[in-house]
């Protein structure tokens, strides 16, 4: 079940590197996509899948079981945040005709 | 090994182009078609460590539900492609420094990390020997003990999710002519017809 670290295969550290680099591009998203709500959910889409990454590998490299337990949680939680937010976004769609962040200012007062 | 190590590198590079496609992509159903991508070779990669159920798991759950679900309502949203990159240069430099600083972060995090000798025996669930069960054996045997109540928490999460989205999305609007099941069958013969008795000569009034 776990691929041994040798000097050519892949080691823990390729795949904690592979999930860093994943967890940035996600935090460059939401940054970057100011104008789409929608891109910024999947931006949080992907940092999630970044966490996961991590939580299978070390499950796989240390042989515990738990973490892919709750990768299973954490895509739970990520279905259900997907669902809401998408629901928040129709509704705010049909309100102001516009998903850019900037319009999103209703609750400042 | 050779074979797992380039499929490690395909799979890895692979993700990371489509996650940068799916941020950088002009129009979002590009970038949700690219998110897809980035979860089936997550899925791959998952393969890779041996952890074939949570792999399915991905497959099904993200392209099966989640990325449909966005790619139903990028399509039922009609946004203007053009001003969508309006502002891009001016959040650019911001982003870029703190993704960069949240990387260097994480590379002295995972650089200075090392193994703690009694990691093992620390562990919640040791795996049970490679060839003994199928990962997804073991995962179910551990799911439905030890985590059964993480198992109906999830459940819950997922029961909450859905009664919320239907709520919000849920709206009446006036003027719309919709069949009314509990209406018609509750309707009784003596709400709606009326026998008279009528004279001969009089008519009914």
């Amino acid at each position: 079940m776990t691929p041994e670290a040798g000097m050519i295969g892949v080691g823990l550290s390729h795949y904690l590197t592979l999930a860093a680099i994943l967890f940035t591009i996600g935090i460059f998203g939401i940054f970057l996509n100011r104008k789409n709500l929608i891109v910024i959910m999947m931006s949080i889409e992907l940092m999630l899948l970044a966490v996961n990454i991590n939580m299978v590998a070390f499950s796989s490299f240390l042989n515990d079981l738990v973490g892919q337990v709750f990768t299973m949680l954490v895509l739970t939680v990520a279905a259900a945040e997907a669902a809401i937010g998408l629901a928040i976004v129709v509704v705010f769609y049909r309100n102001r005709r516009s998903i850019e962040v900037e319009d999103i200012n209703t609750m400042k007062g | 090994m050779i074979i797992a190590t380039l499929a490690f590198y395909l799979f890895a590079i692979v993700a990371v182009i489509s996650a940068l496609n799916v941020i950088f992509q002009r129009n979002p159903v590009h970038s949700v078609l690219w998110l897809i991508l980035t979860f089936f070779n997550a899925a791959g990669l998952f393969v890779l460590l041996g952890a074939e159920f949570v792999a399915m798991i991905l497959v099904v759950v993200y392209v099966g539900a989640v990325a449909v679900l966005f790619l139903f309502v990028v399509m039922m949203i009609d946004i203007n492609i053009t001003t969508i990159r309006d502002g891009f240069l001016k959040y650019l430099w911001v982003g870029a420094s703190i993704g960069l600083i949240l990387l260097i972060e994480l590379a002295v995090v995972f650089g200075g990390w090392v193994m703690s000798p009694e990691s093992e025996g620390l562990r919640g669930a040791p795996a049970p020997a490679p060839g003994a069960v199928s990962n997804t054996e073991a995962l179910g045997l551990l799911l439905y003990t030890d985590y059964v109540y993480v198992f109906q928490a999830a459940g819950l999460v997922l029961l909450v999710a859905m009664v919320g989205a239907i709520v919000l999305t849920l709206r009446r609007r006036p003027g719309v002519r919709k069949q009314k099941i509990h209406d018609q069958v509750n309707r009784r013969v003596a709400d709606t017809l009326e026998i008279v008795k009528v004279e001969t000569g009089k008519g009914a009034s």
